[in-house]
């Protein structure tokens, strides 16, 4: 609930939210039209007129999908690389930003200047000296490889410590008194009372990684090693010219992000929102 | 007391390692191998001479190098004020609404930007399709000659754009709702009081209030997309990539292509250059305007 929506009710008021109601479906339509799509028969896809819904309901493409082209195995690779990436980066942001956060320690403030900075460096840069670095650990084509240069987000950092920040003190210093270790206040006290962030951080990591392109697409190069979202363009024989094909695809490689978002949408938004700098 | 203090850096240290690892690793040792390498001639993989300034002197007569950044500010123009525009003109008919229906039409306008860009390259090469994508029927209907937008060198970077307006919108609309909602309802009341009309509150209310947050909008939008790549490669596969050069599709092209890791990285150096500029000027804004809030 926003201020605007306190503005009385009139006519134009009515008109413009229908004018929004009505963008918004036709935002969405691209969307609805490659899943409807997808469903239909090949022929049926390429007839020369709309047809808003399929004539003959079909799951060919889907079954062709899965059961003809890698898309299984790509699916593991990026559940695989996601899960890792999104484990490993939580959890050591999760330590540093508590670091920074509680404890006094010699470079506190350089290495907080060094997160900051490396905000503003474009990975896209890096792409020469990464695939240089990946190479020579030979880890070009395992998922080591695709995960390892994706295992920064900075920003999850900044959440963390900002968070941590708004802790009150008299938890810690009960827990100091008690004789706790700065791992135990750590996980059983800052942790529990951060859980939210700490999923809703998960949740995005895990799709930035699923959406992540250009890296996956350079440091592989065996179809049966590419992530769903690098196979799906990159293999063009899979899907042949079937446009029902293409599109099952697409919907397949879509579907995680897609339902976690919608399953998650509050957490999903509140996360995205942090981590540009802004709190909602 | 000195030993608890030992105990604590101690402590810290083995926090910060795992990451601090991971960042030199990753971020730092690269960084400063792009540089180097782009003061030499070495192929992608291996070591060059070294050549001084001569790979970024030669990018001064390298016409595919000035396509590139002529097309990647095309683009900046064509996505970022056009895009940050369309996004507030959404957040705003979306913040008047309420509830379940606020919820249903944000998630319509917000479902592309967490779709990977193939899917939204498949969604869209489709919809765009010369023979039976449904914006053709479109066209059709308005008595427009179909256009084979994505094989056309005119339409390509508008095409692009749009796409990556659709895509990318949702990100804009949510920062932009978040920062309606920091505006208090007290001054809308008091301007319905004085029966001040739409235009006038959208213009002297909203507008000014909300302007450190066009602002961020804006700068994050520039930022991402000097960065294009993604959108043009797959739109350009079967067809003339050289016509859609941008920049890190030029670093692309050059290091793994044509194996010529020094020239690459010159221009890798310069994109880096470029978005640091921007991304300083990001962070001003970011401290200007918490310290408004204040």
């Amino acid at each position: 609930m926003t201020a605007l929506a306190a503005q009385r009710w009139n006519f134009w008021g009515g008109v413009l939210t229908v004018v929004t109601i009505v963008c918004a479906v036709l935002w969405a339509f691209p969307l609805y039209w490659a899943v409807v799509s997808s469903i239909k028969p090949e022929h049926e896809v390429v007839r020369p007129y709309i047809e808003l819904w399929p004539e003959t309901l079909t799951f060919e493409h889907y079954i062709h999908a899965i059961t003809a082209t890698q898309i299984g195995t790509w699916y593991i690779n990026s559940i695989a690389v996601g899960v890792g990436v999104t484990v490993i980066c939580v959890f050591t942001s999760m330590l540093s930003g508590y670091a920074i956060s509680q404890l006094r320690f010699p470079g506190r403030t350089a290495l907080w200047w060094l997160i900051l900075a490396s905000f503003m460096v474009p990975g896209q840069a890096l792409i020469i000296n990464h695939f240089v670095l990946v190479a020579d650990l030979g880890l070009i084509n395992t998922w080591a490889g695709i995960m390892l240069p994706q295992l920064i987000h900075p920003v999850l950092i900044i959440v963390y410590k900002q968070f941590f920040d708004q802790v009150p003190r008299d938890f810690r210093e009960a827990a100091v008194m008690d004789n706790a270790s700065e791992f135990t206040i750590l996980f059983k006290v800052y942790l529990p009372m951060n859980w939210g962030v700490t999923t809703a951080l998960s949740i995005v990591c895990f799709i930035w990684t699923w959406n992540a392109f250009l890296w996956p697409f350079l440091s592989v190069t065996r179809t049966e090693m590419m992530t769903v979202t690098v196979g799906i363009t990159q293999v063009n024989d899979a899907f042949g010219i079937y446009y029902a094909r293409e599109l099952s695809a697409a919907v397949l490689a879509g579907l995680p992000v897609a339902l976690a978002y919608l399953l998650f949408q509050r957490k999903v938004t509140e996360a995205i929102t942090l981590s540009a700098g802004i709190k909602g | 007391m000195l030993k608890d203090r030992r105990r604590d850096i101690l402590v810290a240290l083995m926090m910060i390692a795992p990451f601090l690892a991971i960042y030199l690793l990753v971020f730092v040792y690269p960084t400063i191998q792009m540089f180097r390498v782009s003061f030499t001639d070495a192929p992608l993989i291996g070591d060059g001479e070294w050549v001084g300034l001569a790979n970024y002197a030669r990018l001064d007569n390298d016409p595919l190098f000035r396509r590139a950044v002529w097309n990647t500010f095309y683009f900046v123009a064509l996505t970022v004020v056009p895009g940050t525009l369309i996004a507030l003109a959404i957040a705003l008919g979306v913040a008047r609404l309420t509830g379940r229906l606020q919820a249903i039409v944000l998630a319509f306008f917000f479902l592309p930007y967490i779709l990977p860009v193939s899917v939204v390259y498949l969604i869209w090469d489709w919809t765009l399709n010369f023979q039976f994508g449904i914006a053709m029927h479109v066209l059709d209907w308005l008595g427009i000659d179909r256009v084979p937008v994505t094989k056309s060198a005119r339409w390509f970077m508008p095409a692009i754009a749009w796409v990556t307006i659709w895509w990318t919108a949702g990100f804009s609309i949510l920062l932009f709702l978040a920062g309606l909602r920091t505006i208090p309802v007290e001054i809308y009341e008091a301007a319905a009081l004085d029966s001040a009309n739409r235009w006038t509150v959208f213009r002297r209310i909203t507008w000014p209030l909300l302007s450190p947050v066009t602002a961020l909008v804006l700068t994050i939008q520039l930022i991402l997309q000097l960065k294009i790549f993604d959108q043009v490669y797959l739109f350009s596969q079967g067809g003339r990539p050289n016509d859609n050069m941008v920049l890190v599709y030029y670093i692309f092209q050059r290091a793994f292509q044509q194996n010529q890791g020094g020239r690459a990285a010159a221009v890798a150096v310069t994109l880096f250059v470029l978005v640091v500029v921007v991304s300083v000027l990001k962070f001003q804004l970011l401290r200007y305007a918490e310290r408004r809030r204040q």
